[in-house]
């Protein structure tokens, strides 16, 4: 059954983009990610032009990402203190993220942008998580416990001024870096439609030394809240959000993450982190492969002003 | 006097004659099968059928070669850039781009034999028959005019008409009677909305005897125009709104599947 989008102005099959949106649910669920480098890249494969898909993506990774956050609620596993500390630096990083995306475009570099922030960040991402995975993986084969918190190796950014402490998550640091993760989040989650979990989860880990257990729901709120925001900036200067395109999204990305989350609750931690570091890499290869290789057609055009 | 402009005059004349003169040959009647294309949610392009049919008196019905068609589609022009890639440092970047003023977003000549078959290419200059020669300005430092020879011109046709908006068709008229023509004009889905118009030429032993003009729209209409009025002019509003959806979308989802 075909669609006609309004903004991205295509006709599109109705039941090839929920089954996306399940698809990328299942992955987001199973991993505790919004999976917006996932969905963004399938978008701009059927044929929605970049920007469109960036800024439609962020309405789905709002919708999972707060379905993920109640659940978190719930159970009480998430840090609301340091989600709004990160949130605080995560408003100004989208609205500059927008910016940045507003004038890439008028530039004609907006796509290799995209491109080259895709092959960049999930290469570097990826090969940490394999690494660090594979790392756990063998240390544990070895009869060793897993360690996922080193106490007392502290970095020279804890001892920073404005002090904060983070009671659920039993940190006691400064703002300043937290704020700094919360821009970088929230500047990338608007140039790549791309939620930042994927990155958050192991900043937080690695170099805050927050506990695992409050690092998921932390995160999806986070990610919501900047999700949200990078939205509706996108709709208020670029007018690129198809709201049809979101809605047909959501309604697979919600359901999908419920049976994902049921997944994985079934696979052990650093088996999960090994796959998702494998995945995030094969993103990342296959941008890296689209900007390396020579192109089918040197030549692309595009509509000047106005609706894309 | 040179023969270009001797021959322009003689066809300025003739035409002029054709149009004013009651008891000169031929007359062009040419309709659409629909005046209105609404773009609703299962729009996935359309087909519009130009009939038309040629009147003629005594003076029409001695000539003796057959009648040629040529019909210009043209929809609502907006500006463009054709972008070219170049390697830089390994990778391909955008490096050099050309803006083409006012380009028609929709372009098919529609033809019942090769153009170059129904008239010469002086007179398919002149009256900017065919893709190849309809005039496609570029800017080009603060100036605009044609660039002949320009790769970026032949860029833009060939990506237009890979995407069925540029086409031209030298069988896409079929004369049903000597007199009697039809014509179908596909729209794919990625048409933009405005207003199109249709120029029907009517050439005899290559000269153009007589054409008339025709005209449709293409609209958004219910649902697909109100998300895009919203999406333009209340950009903050629309944005909360999908946000609020995002929101229901993904408490509903949370009470659905509660495990606990």
């Amino acid at each position: 059954m075909q669609i006609y989008l309004p903004i991205a102005d295509i006709p599109v099959n109705v039941f090839l983009v929920l089954a996306m949106g399940l698809a990328v649910g299942f992955i987001s669920g199973m991993f505790g990610v919004g999976g917006g480098f996932l969905m963004t890249p399938l978008l701009i494969f059927i044929g929605v032009q970049p920007a469109v898909a960036v800024a439609s993506v962020t309405t789905h990774v709002a919708a999972s990402s707060f379905s993920g956050a109640i659940a978190y609620w719930r159970r009480r596993a998430l840090d609301v203190t340091l989600a709004l500390t990160l949130l605080a630096g995560g408003i100004v990083g989208s609205a500059g993220g927008v910016a940045l995306f507003t004038w890439l475009r008028a530039l004609d570099q907006l796509d290799l942008m995209i491109g080259l922030s895709y092959v960049t960040l999930l290469s570097v991402v990826g090969v940490l998580m394999v690494g660090e995975s594979a790392r756990a993986i063998i240390r544990s084969r070895q009869g060793k416990p897993v360690e996922l918190r080193r106490p007392g190796s502290h970095a020279w950014f804890h001892g920073l001024p404005l002090k904060l402490r983070f009671k659920r998550s039993k940190v006691y640091v400064s703002a300043i870096p937290v704020l700094a993760i919360g821009f970088i989040i929230g500047f990338l989650g608007a140039v790549m439609g791309v939620g930042g979990g994927f990155l958050l989860v192991p900043m937080l880990i690695y170099l805050m030394r927050v506990p695992t257990a409050t690092v998921i729901g932390t995160s999806m709120v986070l990610t919501f809240l900047t999700m949200v925001s990078a939205l509706v900036l996108h709709a208020a200067t670029n007018h690129l959000v198809d709201a049809v395109l979101a809605l047909i999204l959501m309604v697979g990305g919600v359901i999908g993450a419920q049976f994902g989350a049921h997944a994985g609750q079934r696979i052990r931690g650093e088996w999960l982190r090994l796959l998702l570091g494998l995945l995030v890499l094969a993103v990342g290869m296959r941008f890296a492969f689209q900007l390396v290789l020579r192109p089918d057609d040197l030549y692309s055009i595009r509509l000047i002003g106005g609706a894309p | 006097m040179s023969r270009r402009r001797m021959l322009a005059t003689t066809l300025a004349v003739t035409a002029f004659l054709a149009d004013v003169a009651p008891a000169a040959a031929e007359r062009l009647v040419a309709s659409l099968t629909n005046h209105h294309v609404m773009i609703t949610s299962n729009y996935t392009g359309v087909e519009l059928v130009l009939f038309g049919s040629v009147e003629r008196d005594a003076a029409g019905a001695a000539r003796s070669g057959p009648y040629d068609i040529v019909a210009t589609v043209i929809g609502p022009r907006e500006s463009l850039r054709t972008r070219r890639k170049q390697r830089v440092l390994g990778i391909w970047v955008n490096t050099a781009a050309r803006t083409f003023v006012d380009p028609p977003s929709y372009l098919a000549v529609l033809a019942n034999r090769p153009l170059d078959a129904i008239t010469n290419a002086d007179n398919r200059r002149r009256l900017q028959l065919g893709i190849a020669d309809t005039p496609l300005p570029e800017e080009i430092n603060n100036d605009i005019g044609e660039v002949s020879n320009d790769p970026f011109r032949a860029a833009l046709v060939r990506l237009m008409r890979e995407r069925g908006l540029y086409s031209e068709e030298a069988n896409a008229v079929t004369f049903l009677t000597p007199a009697l023509f039809r014509a179908s004009i596909s729209l794919p889905a990625q048409v933009p909305v405005g207003n199109y118009t249709v120029d029907v030429k009517l050439f005899a032993d290559g000269n153009l005897i007589a054409h008339t003009d025709s005209a449709f729209e293409i609209v958004k209409v219910g649902f697909e125009q109100f998300v895009v009025d919203a999406a333009r002019d209340h950009g903050l509003l629309y944005g909360l709104a999908t946000a609020l959806m995002a929101l229901l979308t993904g408490w509903i989802a949370s009470i659905a599947f509660r495990r606990d």
